[in-house]
């Protein structure tokens, strides 16, 4: 059974249609990359696997994972890079989809796992620090350690490499990796940055205007086709990012 | 000094205004770190006009004040968050469609029966001779439920004011905290109108929190530390209103100023 199914989903802002008879299934262990140019309905989809939205028509069916136990990476709003809050407390908040609603602290089983995941995304050092003093890069890999608090089985990004330099694009891309192949963590991501994106995930969801589908299947399979060539072409900001990494 | 405090602390109605607005400053401190960094600290000012317009109706109906005001502005908080989620780019001209009408409604409505006088007066600048004995108890009551509720809900109120999708996500009911915040702000700005005042009430709000955010490096510590400086800054502002003979809503804004002009001069030397 996939971990998650879209069935003939459609997603719309009131009367603008986002996501238009969508069927996909993201099986356990998936990288899935979601690409598509400006307003062809990618995060609207994130936000309806996420239950933000419900859906127009369609649905979505959960398998082995709970629709609350989904780690999200959101795309950085202006109020969260100015905020005054410790790294500690952001890590910590991903915990409190666990809590009832008298619940007023955090148990200890929530700062280990707090400082599991901070010790993965390699960040245990900036604990105290505080948020908005943080690079770009440093802030995304602490949103990703809350996002892991929240799950162990499914992460949603949304453009996680927006605004950061290559070398923190590069570190943050292969951290996701790590997560997908190490802790065996099943993700879909949504990217403008499709060559980039496209090196480590298995399976692309190509979405097009008014969010009709373009291509769905495998990432070979679409480094071969024709929708495929016009997109990539244009995108060559991080070419040569494969050697990088693997040195 | 001591003198001037305890001499203060002999007329009873300056006790009183003391005790329950120091209640008041330290919820508006609480609650309004939250609207300042969701940027929502208009809707405090709104709130206030919209209490001063169901106050002067209820005045010329000569029903009690509070009795009217407290549901009016707790429905325009629903109303005018319900407008923040929807039209996050109008919010900010709707607010000041709403505040403006109420405020004019209040204005006419006084000037068409009783004229301008002093009760009115009152309610736009404040007043610490406001306060009846009821009033003391209501402020009281209103200080303790917000405070008592931010302690239990703090951990939610956090994830909330950094991140309302992720918190949703993971199943904190959203909407039920943003309700439940306005309608804490709605009972805040209400019971905080009569020492404060309609124009002044919102500075209690927003400055304490902003005082903070100049030195302070997590949300503990900028909730916290804006409490104190609220409280301090009340004291302050009551103690100079006596010595100086002016207005105490006036008087306690000053003092919020001059607190974050300090610190925001202490934030920028720190930071090189």
């Amino acid at each position: 059974m996939p971990l998650v199914s879209c069935k003939n989903l459609t997603l719309s802002y009131e009367s603008e249609v986002a996501v238009q008879h969508l069927c996909i299934d993201i099986e356990s262990g998936d990288y899935l990359c979601v690409v598509g140019e400006n307003g062809t309905g990618k995060s609207t989809l994130i936000k309806g696997i996420l239950g933000l939205m419900r859906p127009k028509s369609g649905e979505i069916v959960y398998g082995d994972v709970n629709r609350k136990e989904i780690g999200y990476l959101p795309q950085q709003s202006a109020i969260q890079r100015d905020f005054p809050a410790s790294v500690w407390e952001v890590v910590l908040s991903g915990c409190i989809g666990k809590h009832g609603i008298f619940n007023v602290t955090y148990s200890k089983e929530d700062k280990e796992r707090a400082s599991k995941n901070m010790k993965i995304m390699g960040i245990s050092d900036l604990k105290k620090r505080s948020y908005r003093e943080l690079s770009g890069g440093q802030q995304q890999r602490v949103l990703l350690a809350r996002a892991l608090c929240a799950t162990t089985k499914l992460l949603l990004l949304d453009e996680p490499v927006t605004g950061l330099d290559p070398l923190a694009t590069a570190e943050l891309y292969s951290l996701i990796k790590k997560l997908n192949r190490e802790e065996n963590i099943t993700v879909v991501m949504v990217s403008h940055d499709v060559s980039c994106a496209l090196h480590d995930s298995n399976k692309v969801l190509h979405m097009g205007s008014n969010g009709a589908v373009l291509f769905f299947g495998e990432s070979d399979e679409y480094r071969e086709s024709s929708i495929s060539a016009r997109f990539l072409r244009c995108d060559c900001a991080c070419h040569g990012r494969g050697e990088h990494n693997h040195v | 000094m001591f003198e001037l405090i305890s001499e203060m602390f002999s007329y009873s109605f300056l006790s009183r205004a003391v005790i329950v607005g120091i209640l008041v400053a330290l919820c508006a401190a609480l609650l309004g770190v939250t609207l300042v960094l969701k940027r929502y600290s208009m809707i405090g000012d709104g709130l206030s006009h919209v209490g001063f317009g169901a106050m002067s109706v209820a005045i010329a109906m000569n029903a009690a004040p509070l009795a009217v005001a407290i549901p009016v502005v707790v429905i325009a908080a629903f109303l005018l968050l319900r407008l923040s989620e929807k039209a996050k780019l109008k919010s900010d001209a709707a607010i000041a469609l709403i505040s403006t009408s109420a405020l004019a409604t209040g204005v006419i409505v006084t000037s068409l029966t009783s004229g301008l006088n002093a009760d009115i007066y009152s309610y736009m600048f404040g007043s610490i001779l406001a306060m009846s004995d009821g009033d003391v108890y209501l402020s009281l009551s209103v200080a303790l439920v917000v405070l008592v509720l931010y302690v239990i809900f703090y951990n939610k109120i956090f994830a909330i004011t950094f991140d309302e999708d992720f918190a949703q996500a993971t199943g904190i009911k959203t909407r039920f905290y943003n309700v439940l915040i306005a309608t804490l702000t709605a009972l805040t700005v209400v019971v905080g109108m009569r020492i404060m005042g309609t124009m002044l009430i919102s500075g209690l709000i927003i400055f304490p929190a902003l005082t903070a955010m100049r030195v302070c490096k997590s949300f503990r510590t900028v909730v916290i530390f804006s409490t104190v400086i609220s409280a301090v800054c009340f004291f302050a502002g009551m103690v100079l209103s006596y010595t100086l003979g002016t207005p105490a809503g006036a008087s306690i804004v000053a003092t919020n100023a001059l607190a974050f002009i300090i610190f925001f001069v202490i934030g920028k030397l720190s930071a090189k």
